[in-house]
């Protein structure tokens, strides 16, 4: 049986049983009991029509639910039987479940774990483990933010931009445990794009697939990064490449810019070029002065600082990241130094010729990383320098 | 969503503002403490934050390999240590601004006379596995 198959309906039986009356939180444990119950069940004997099974399945589950709570309650204004058919299960229920799990009043972890379960139909035992936190944490985490959004109307439009912002959150996970994270927002960005035409959607779809291209090349079998530049090329997916290009150019097309479209046109240019050497950075750098037109955040003008340095020589691009501290004297010296600064400043020393600076900013660098992955990656470049003599 | 380590230190941290041993307290003001202790972990249980919280024996010993074929060695421990982990409690949490208050509430813990022992804990962040994917 295809989990992911099965894990794809579980927006639209969810959202079903939601506009028969269902509460949501309610809803949401009995869609999940269900599809327990598909795992189960399916592979000796499989349904004919998946989706009515889980409906019926899901819906029987809610009443028994109700039905307990109820006659705990000693409550008897229920109405138990089945209902009339709902209106038929529309593209709809799955956005407005989009819409809910990402809701503005839940915080970002809250949303996306929210998202991963009743939209991705993830069990809490797989996000815990994805997210290296116990279950028990997990379940109350999800069952909080349940409760956060008890109150909201199931009709009416959301913010696509605060979806965006979860799937992107969930897509930059990338994989741990047994479930791929980066794969499973790729799904779910796909499927929201099925729902909503929506060229900010499309593009982030388009990014996700770009970087998933080179996924492969992106780590050596000893774990450790291989930068852009040294990746080997023929291991990019190029099949993922083409669909992204593609989806980005309808995007582009409709000429309503935005963050997520830009950044995947400078993916795409990266994917475009046959060898690193035949990078268009010039017009990479284009790309990043609209992304700063669009969100001027001192992330984009940095790598942005790096982008002119291939362009126009690393004196240039030192030249960009002096500007970028003058127009930011605040942020260091409150403790918040930009991320990844040091290590592009390091970069840039090194083409420059000046290997002394290039290995001191390197070590600065490896001192101020967020992961392990990239300490290593940096310490090694300041140790290589330093092997040369150049202290 | 970061994952924070909030260090307790029986030895090293600077002075707290309550300041007394808790070999001094009466024991009902330990109970308050252990009580407290408890309450703020359940409560991270409570809103999806918690991950982790162990307390350690003062006392430990250094080992280090000694070479092929041999066990390791083993002494201390050594009284001069300057700094010694009393416990600590790793949480999952939103932003660094969260991990601060968390901390801040942990430190106000009551300690002798009942009052918060003010004490200062040690707030370190994790550095994740992997690295983002978008590079």
């Amino acid at each position: 049986m295809n989990e992911v198959l099965l894990r794809s309906l579980a927006p639209s039986v969810l959202g079903i049983l939601v506009r028969r009356g269902a509460d949501f939180a309610a809803a949401e444990d009995a869609v999940q009991d269900a599809l327990v119950e598909a795992v189960r069940v399916w592979p000796a004997d499989p349904p004919r029509d998946p989706k009515g099974w889980l409906v019926t399945v899901a819906w029987r589950r809610f009443l028994d639910a109700t039905r307990a709570d109820a006659a705990r309650r000693r409550r008897e204004d229920l109405v138990y039987e089945e209902p009339a058919p709902g209106p038929a299960p529309t593209v709809d229920d799955t956005l407005q479940l989009y819409f809910l799990c990402a809701h503005p009043s839940l915080t970002p972890s809250s949303a996306v774990a929210l998202t991963l379960r009743a939209v991705g139909g993830l069990t809490t035992r797989q996000i815990a483990q994805a997210y290296l936190v116990p279950e028990a944490t997990m379940a109350q985490r999800i069952s909080r933010a349940k409760r956060t959004v008890s109150g909201v109307r199931f009709d009416r439009p959301g913010d696509v931009a605060t979806v965006l912002r979860v799937l992107y959150l969930v897509f930059n996970e990338g994989y741990s445990g047994d479930v791929d994270l980066a794969a499973e927002a790729i799904r779910l960005t796909r499927q929201l794009a099925a729902a909503i035409d929506h060229p900010e959607v499309a593009g982030l779809l388009a990014l996700m697939l770009l970087h998933h291209a080179r996924r492969a090349a992106r780590t050596a079998p000893d774990g450790s990064l291989v930068p852009l530049a040294e990746q080997d090329r023929g291991r990019w997916d190029t099949e993922s490449i083409a669909e992204g290009v593609e989806i980005l150019q309808a995007a582009l097309a409709r000429g309503r810019l935005g963050e997520f479209q830009a950044q995947a046109a400078i993916a795409a240019l990266h994917a475009d070029a046959p060898t690193a050497e035949e990078t268009d950075w010039v017009q990479i750098v284009e790309w990043y002065d609209e992304l700063a037109r669009l969100t001027d955040s001192p992330v984009v003008r940095l790598n942005r600082a790096v982008a002119v340095g291939e362009a126009d020589g690393p004196r240039a691009g030192l030249a960009a990241l002096a500007a970028l501290d003058d127009s930011s004297p605040s942020s260091s010296s409150r403790g918040y130094p930009i991320p990844r600064r040091a290590a592009v400043a390091a970069y840039l020393h090194e083409r420059d010729g000046d290997l002394a600076t290039a290995a001191r900013l390197y070590a600065e660098a490896a001192q101020k990383a967020p992961n392990l992955a990239e300490r290593d990656h940096l310490t090694r470049q300041a140790a290589r320098l330093n092997a040369r003599g150049c202290r | 969503m970061a994952k924070y380590l909030l260090l307790k230190h029986y030895r090293g941290a600077p002075a707290a503002v309550n300041d007394v041993p808790m070999a001094q307290w009466a024991p009902e003001e330990i109970s308050a403490h252990v009580q407290y202790m408890n309450d703020f972990a359940a409560r991270l249980e409570k809103t999806g934050e918690f991950v982790d919280g162990q307390a350690l024996a003062p006392e430990g010993a250094w080992v280090r390999y000694d070479g092929e074929g041999r066990p390791p060695v083993t002494d201390g421990p050594f009284a001069e240590t300057k700094d010694l982990i009393a416990g600590w409690m790793v949480i999952d949490v939103d932003s660094y601004e969260r991990a601060v208050e968390l901390a801040g509430e942990l430190s106000a813990a009551p300690g002798a006379g009942g009052k918060p022992i003010h004490e200062w804990l040690e707030l370190r962040p994790f550095l994740a596995a992997k690295p983002c994917i978008t590079e």
